[in-house]
């Protein structure tokens, strides 16, 4: 039975298509309205504010604690500046990916972490000796998401955030209504954003104020639905749909190392020990077997495909997370594991996990694809993600 | 003189000419396009006539696009979005109102208030609608059929098109005759019971055309609209972000990439005409500029009778030209406002603000509204298509403001007192336009930052669309396919060797398509087809 977060007393009043589904074991709302379509078009035309409460959040405090993290994760955190956000993910000791999160240094001493699945033993259990505390705030931290072209003069008008210095994956602490938040210009769609971090007793206020700001700028509340479209648009993967993570599995094939899933960019491997180097470095000498790519499908294909059975190609409006084949002739040569027809693109695209030897840019693959209750498949091309990328996300 | 010889010039750096241009370069010939407003994009524009707020001045919703056009050009790429405009909002009078949008349940409900039979048929008539839109759908996406021809491809093509309605049966044959020859609202009348639902509906019917809901011939044209609908399942049916001059912008950003040339204020005088040929054009100022081919993005009537000019030209062919209807009967009126204004019937901020609000209470309404037109006067209480475009997209207007683009018919090109009296006219047509929306928005008037009305003549002067059609001519049944727009003539080329049409005066006609631009570029390299 999912609990309500922070901020359902307000979900709860929008949310007249009732259509809510289970996040992490709270009530998160999949699209307001009949569909995301409406929620859709705010994220990347003017804004879309979505409570992402769910999230788990760890505190990691201490004097070690950036080098606890360091040990812990892919990336070397000592690096990290005071103020910034690191996205990266962590593996077990064969270099299999656990999880992945942002984690964002609010002190020197002082950090916080976001994962897709509870945590707190993974961390607590390779403390060992060091001056280091991690706390579950996952309950007590609520959070909010907002997203697109108009997040920033949104947030300039309803904080005292200097939002026009913060930076892509940079954090400040605001006064937001008289209420004291975190900020980091964070996102999960791959456009302009921030997501708000906030005491889960003071959330309803600084909900209220970002949508009376958001009022003049045409913000929508947004659900999981509409999120998911610009996650893939964005080309981001995600835990338990184009990943598995290690320790939850019973099949080795299921395991994933970052280099598997993409994530190769966030590995440090030249420096002191951390958990899963050796296998790491092993792979990167050796190569890896499995590549994460970009599909997008041929459209007049796929028309074609639904002309035959006398259909209009009359594609789902959000996207699909049931994995299809993907194949190279007659063999099959990977899966797709995210699908959606992108709005904003006009195109049918897809991420998958294919073999590496065709996972190079422009190989000619093939991607099932039922109509009428009959498989078939439809030409696609590897290319590069993430298939939607703004330059506002990142301008200063 | 200019020593550079180009392999083609279009005239009208419109969203089809555009178009062409853009296939031509793609295919590696030059192209120049020369524009005579100092802004590219026809009748496909974006303009800030009042600072801080973008109106889509003329035409200002995306049904027909061609799909296969946005991914061949890569418009997506290039900043084209389309962004959804789902419902359709009609109030009444009586303070009652009918929202339709994208949830069936909740629309059968809303239906069934004023009629439960109807709430029925309503999917239903959307599916048979659907399946004729796409029984003529690949006729968008080809050259016209030409009836009289012997050349086996080409009968080839006409059978496929008669094989898929024997195929279908006699009953599809039967409805497909029906949507030829009936009126909107008799065809309307067939399915449903009650106006709430035969008024707006048929509206679609009209747009454009010089008749009202009750002539015969406009049920056809409502199946233009389901086909826009049809492609509403990949989203093509919606407002441009930015208005729909970048529609115009996303295909000159093309274009230009594969090495087009677009001078505007480049206004062009004549074609020159050596020999029954077009060897290339002749500039207001003087300027004379050669190519192999000649393409005409503007209407027929200014590229024949004003370009080319009748001593270049067979009387019999000239007659037909002269009579292709335009008769331009809509006008525009678009609004900057201080604030939101509210429904009577609906205050507050919600869906149907969203989208397509039609301003068509009853039949009687809509034939009352043409009455005027049918003697030379404006409607005084006129049918009204009305989108709130910042609603969706607000970098169209400064924060909290919004634009307001109002479709008005009838405006009829010639008033009984002449057409220049239009002018004097202007403000006296915008006020009807904004007292009978005020009926249902109650103080709408004091929200008016700026007020632009566009009226026939304007649509003339302004943008080149004689008479003021915006269609480039009326889309009539007697004027498409191989009709459109002389029968012999439909598949782009002409009787001056070397001039081509491109624009929505040809097959398959007019709205934000570019079907004409890209397939006349296509026959122009001799290739087949368009979609796939």
């Amino acid at each position: 039975m999912p609990i309500p977060s922070p901020f359902h007393p307000r979900l709860e009043r929008l949310c007249t298509s009732y259509r809510w589904k289970d996040w992490a074991g709270y009530y998160a709302v999949c699209s307001f309205d009949h569909g995301p379509d409406l929620e859709y078009t705010a994220f990347r035309q003017a804004a879309g504010l979505i409570d992402v409460s769910p999230l788990y959040k760890y505190d990691v405090r201490g004097a070690d604690a950036a080098l606890f993290l360091s040990q812990l994760l892919v990336r070397d955190i000592r690096k990290l500046a005071i103020g910034r956000v690191t996205y990266c993910c962590w593996c077990d000791d064969e270099g299999k990916v656990v999880d992945d999160g942002t984690v964002t240094r609010w002190g020197e001493r002082r950090f916080r972490l976001t994962a897709a699945e509870p945590s707190l033993r993974w961390f607590e259990r390779a403390i060992g000796g060091q001056r280091v505390t991690v706390e579950d705030v996952t309950e007590r931290v609520a959070a909010l998401a907002l997203q697109g072209p108009r997040s920033r003069v949104i947030l300039a008008d309803c904080s005292d955030a200097d939002v026009d210095k913060l930076k892509f994956f940079r954090a400040t602490e605001a006064q937001l209504d008289g209420v004291k938040v975190g900020i980091t210009r964070t996102g999960y769609t791959g456009d302009l954003g921030y997501e708000i971090w906030v005491d889960a007793d003071a959330a309803l206020p600084v909900w209220d104020a970002v949508i009376d700001a958001g009022r003049n700028h045409a913000i929508e509340p947004a659900g999981l639905d509409a999120l998911d479209m610009t996650r893939i648009e964005a080309g981001f993967i995600m835990l338990d749909v184009d990943y598995y993570s290690s320790p939850r599995v019973v099949l080795d094939s299921r395991k994933s190392s970052p280099f598997e899933i993409g994530l190769g960019w966030t590995v440090d491997l030249e420096r002191d020990p951390f958990v899963g180097q050796t296998a790491l470095a092993a792979e990167k000498r050796r190569g890896s077997e499995w590549q994460l790519v970009g599909l997008t499908a041929d459209y007049s294909e796929l028309e074609q495909l639904y002309e035959s059975y006398g259909l209009p190609a009359c594609l789902p409006a959000t996207a699909s997370r049931e994995p299809v084949p993907v194949f190279q002739g007659d063999r099959q040569v990977g899966r797709a594991t995210s699908h959606m027809w992108s709005p904003i693109l006009k195109q049918q695209i897809a991420l998958a996990s294919v073999r590496s030897e065709v996972a190079a840019l422009g190989t000619r693959l093939s991607i099932e694809h039922t109509v009428e209750f009959e498989r078939s498949s439809v030409s696609a091309e590897v290319v590069a993600t993430p298939f939607f990328n703004p330059e506002r996300k990142r301008k200063p | 003189m200019s020593r550079r010889r180009w392999d083609a010039i279009v005239i009208g750096a419109g969203h089809n000419g555009l178009t062409c241009a853009a296939y031509l370069a793609r295919a590696g010939k030059r192209v120049l396009v020369l524009e005579r407003r100092p802004l590219i994009g026809g009748s496909t524009v974006s303009e800030e006539v009042f600072p801080g707020f973008t109106y889509s001045a003329c035409s200002y919703v995306v049904s027909l696009l061609r799909p296969w056009i946005m991914r061949d050009l890569e418009l997506a790429r290039r900043g084209l979005e389309i962004l959804p405009l789902e419902a359709t909002f009609t109030p009444f009078s009586d303070g009652r109102y009918l929202l339709r949008d994208g949830d069936p349940e909740r629309t059968r409900r809303r239906i069934a208030r004023f009629s439960p039979r109807d709430a029925e048929v309503y999917p239903e008539f959307g599916r048979v609608m659907g399946e004729l839109g796409r029984l003529v759908k690949p006729v968008i996406d080809n050259p016209a059929p030409n009836p009289a021809s012997l050349d086996p491809r080409e009968l080839w093509d006409m059978a496929n098109l008669g094989r898929v309605f024997v195929k279908r049966g006699f009953d599809w044959l039967a409805a497909e005759y029906k949507m030829l020859t009936m009126s909107a609202v008799d065809l309307l009348s067939e399915w449903f019971e009650s106006e709430a639902l035969i008024a707006p509906m048929s509206v679609s019917g009209i747009i454009g055309t010089f008749l009202g809901v009750r002539s015969p011939g406009t049920a056809y044209v409502l199946l233009h609209h389901y086909m826009g609908e049809i492609d509403g399942a990949f989203r093509a049916w919606g407002l441009a972000k930015g208005g729909t001059g970048s529609v115009a912008s996303a295909i000159a950003d093309a274009a230009r990439e594969f090495g087009v040339e677009v001078r505007t204020e480049a206004p062009v005088e004549r074609i020159l005409v050596e020999k029954e040929r077009a060897t290339g054009v002749v500039l207001e100022d003087g300027e004379e500029l050669r190519a192999r081919h000649v393409v005409s993005a503007i209407d027929p009537h200014r590229t024949f009778l004003g370009l080319v000019g009748e001593e270049h030209l067979e009387s019999s062919f000239t007659r037909q030209i002269r009579r292709f209807k335009l008769r331009g009967s809509s006008g525009k009126v678009n609004l900057a406002l201080d604030s939101l204004p509210h429904f009577a019937c609906l205050p507050g901020n919600g869906l149907h603000l969203r989208g397509d609000i039609t301003i068509a209470p009853s039949v009687d309404y809509l034939e009352e509204a043409y009455d005027d037109a049918k003697y030379g006067r404006f409607s005084r209480r006129p049918f009204m298509d009305v989108v709130i475009p910042s609603l969706t997209d607000p970098s169209l207007a400064p924060p909290g403001k919004h634009v307001m683009s109002i479709f008005v018919q009838y405006a009829p090109y010639h008033l009984a007192e002449g057409i220049d009296a239009w002018p004097a006219r202007r403000e006296a047509f915008g006020d009807a336009v904004v007292s009978t929306l005020a009926e249902y928005l109650p103080g709408l008037e004091d929200r008016i930052l700026h007020r632009q009305v566009l009226t026939p003549w304007d649509l003339e002067k302004t943008y080149g669309l004689t008479e003021g059609n915006i269609f480039h001519g009326e889309l009539s049944l007697e004027q498409l396919a191989f009709q459109r727009p002389v029968a012999g003539w439909a598949r782009y080329r002409t009787p001056v060797r070397e001039l081509w049409m491109c624009a929505s005066g040809t097959h398959p006609g007019g709205g934000i398509m570019g079907a004409p631009g890209a397939l006349c570029a296509r026959a122009m390299l001799g290739q087949r087809g368009g979609g796939r």
